[in-house]
């Protein structure tokens, strides 16, 4: 048994180039077949088909029906950023500073939503905002309205069911970014004679703002290809991007077109994860789970 | 609150409004999918809350429609094979990023995190027009091949989270006392790793289980899975089925995420009356 380590041991590096490639090979020919594969004949699809051709992004970019949709997209997406974050603030501050029981109350209510089907949550809303929902028994038992509400169907519906999905998103990287800030920071602040709100702006909400940037980026991220929520609870009237795709497809068979629309919408997802590359942070999920 | 609370009569109120914003959230996240549970169990054929009585006339719909039972036995069978296939292939991959010397690194970790950042939408369309042209639509393979690649990243990052989490002269010391790269990893690795690969493979199969988007465009009429069959349903009518498969579905996310807990906690205890580590 020899003393000093052989070279290959070092760094805990202890598979050849050939062992790694076949331990990753698997993965490899799966990406191939159901990634790489599929996308790049999705773009080919919009771009080659019959010939050479912008038209088909022309025409998502510039008709008016077309850009509407885009619009709207961009807007619920930015909309359901906002009220996320403004709900997931406080209680990711209010996580990172409970342990014990509170605390695995407080975490059990974000991962329970976080992987409850999409589509139970949906249908949860439908139920809850419907005609005669309970939402609407509660608005005229209680006296507020005598006549029930259009309530599904509308944009308010599709942003707050889709904030509802998507708050774990922004719940878990606030969290994971203010559970690093020590207590004393905010203390010391206040011994300087910061007062609460000052420590708050100056001190804990900049501390905060990896987490912050993180949480936003992948809601709006996840909110811009949202399929299942938006077509429930939005209806034909409420139309985004991702049900628009679904739509030449499976209705309009334009396979160039449904293909440049996801171009566009891929082109969108591309320049902003890196712009934000350092804020795709998935591990901050998975490690909390 | 102790004695300097006096001083800071607005320090309190600032608290307790920003505890109560927290729990009111926390009541936001949980109950629209709580409140589907009670209505499930009305005698009537519309949803009311609160129910007008007690029935589980609604289950035994459920378990007496062909199609619902065949489309949740589907989702099983593909959640079964996708997450063998994705717990496999991502411990393979997690290893040969961390252990190996892997040529084009980067690149195979941007294709990791890939599904997570293309949206579903996207991936769900691209896969139905090469699925059909390989005749994988509507098969048990095409769904297992595509909830694989969906669950992927999250075995890969849990497991390399637990790779990194233990110290590499454990295994370095097995290898240089002869054991080879396959022992040390059966003996070594392995038993080291399992929390985070039962963990992953947990969430995998929720993954498959769950999906909905990718499935809605490579299922036919004749195999579809769980998901798109409530996405059908839904669509037309918001049936009380649908409710008591909401609840059973919840429950069983309640009880994979206990499970989960517990056995990671416990194995996480094995691994811990080992000698410590560095």
């Amino acid at each position: 048994m020899t003393a000093r380590p052989k070279a290959w041991l070092l760094g805990g590096r202890h598979y050849s180039t050939a062992a790694s490639l076949a331990l990753a090979a698997p993965f490899l020919v799966l990406a191939l077949v159901t990634f790489i594969l599929p996308l790049a004949s999705l773009l080919h699809e919009s771009l080659f088909l019959p010939a050479p051709t912008l038209t088909h992004y022309q025409r998502a970019l510039t008709e008016p029906v077309y850009l509407r949709v885009m619009l709207r997209t961009l807007r619920i997406a930015a909309a359901v950023t906002v009220l996320t974050l403004i709900l997931a603030w406080p209680l990711a501050w209010v996580m990172a500073r409970s342990s014990g029981l509170k605390l695995a109350v407080l975490v059990a209510s974000v991962l329970l939503p976080l992987w409850t089907s999409v589509l139970v949550r949906t249908y949860a809303w439908m139920v809850l905002l419907q005609k005669n929902g309970v939402v609407n028994q509660l608005l005229i038992g209680s006296g507020i309205i005598d006549q029930p509400l259009t309530l599904l169907y509308t944009e308010g519906a599709v942003v707050l069911a889709m904030s509802h999905v998507l708050l774990p998103f922004m719940v878990l990287p606030i969290y994971s970014a203010l559970r690093g800030i020590p207590e004393d920071y905010g203390r010391a602040a206040q011994m300087l004679g910061a007062s609460e709100w000052a420590t708050f702006r100056e001190v804990i909400f900049p501390l905060s703002l990896p987490g912050v940037t993180s949480g936003c980026l992948m809601v709006f991220l996840l909110a811009l290809g949202f399929f299942v929520t938006p077509a429930l609870v939005g209806g034909p009237r409420q139309m985004m991007i991702a049900t628009l795709v679904s739509q030449q497809v499976r209705e309009m068979l334009d396979w160039s077109f449904a293909g440049a629309l996801v171009g566009v919408l891929l082109a969108f997802v591309l320049l902003l994860v890196l712009i934000f590359k350092r804020a795709v942070r998935l591990d901050r999920f998975v490690g909390s789970a | 609150m102790s004695a300097p609370a006096r001083n800071a009569p607005s320090r309190n109120v600032g608290r307790a409004t920003l505890g109560a914003a927290a729990y009111a959230v926390t009541v936001f996240l949980l109950l629209p999918t709580l409140v589907i549970a009670p209505m499930s169990v009305g005698p009537e054929r519309y949803l009311r809350f609160p129910p007008a009585g007690f029935s589980l006339r609604w289950y035994r719909e459920y378990f007496g429609d062909a199609d619902w039972i065949n489309a949740t036995l589907f989702s099983l069978e593909a959640g079964v094979i996708a997450t063998l296939a994705a717990t496999v292939i991502g411990t393979m991959l997690a290893l040969a990023l961390v252990r190996g010397r892997l040529p084009g690194k980067g690149l195979v970790e941007l294709l990791v995190i890939g599904p997570v950042i293309v949206p579903h939408i996207a991936l769900a369309v691209a896969m139905f027009l090469v699925f059909e042209q390989l005749r994988l639509t509507g098969t048990l393979l095409g769904f297992a091949m595509a909830h694989t690649i969906l669950a992927l990243p999250f075995v890969v990052f849990t497991v390399l989270a637990a790779l990194y989490r233990f110290d590499v002269d454990l295994e370095r010391a097995a290898l240089s006392c002869g054991a080879g790269p396959f022992r040390t990893f059966r003996h070594v690795t392995l038993p080291l790793i399992a929390p985070g690969v039962v963990s992953a493979a947990l969430f995998a199969f929720i993954i498959s289980f769950d999906e909905a988007v990718v499935s809605f465009f490579i299922s036919n009429l004749d195999r579809k899975t769980l998901p798109r069959k409530m996405f059908e349903d839904i669509d037309y009518n918001v049936s009380p089925t649908l409710a008591a498969v909401a609840t059973m579905l919840t429950l069983l996310t309640v009880a994979a995420l206990v499970g989960s807990h517990l056995v990671k906690s416990r194995l996480d205890r094995r691994t811990r009356t080992n000698p410590p580590s560095s």
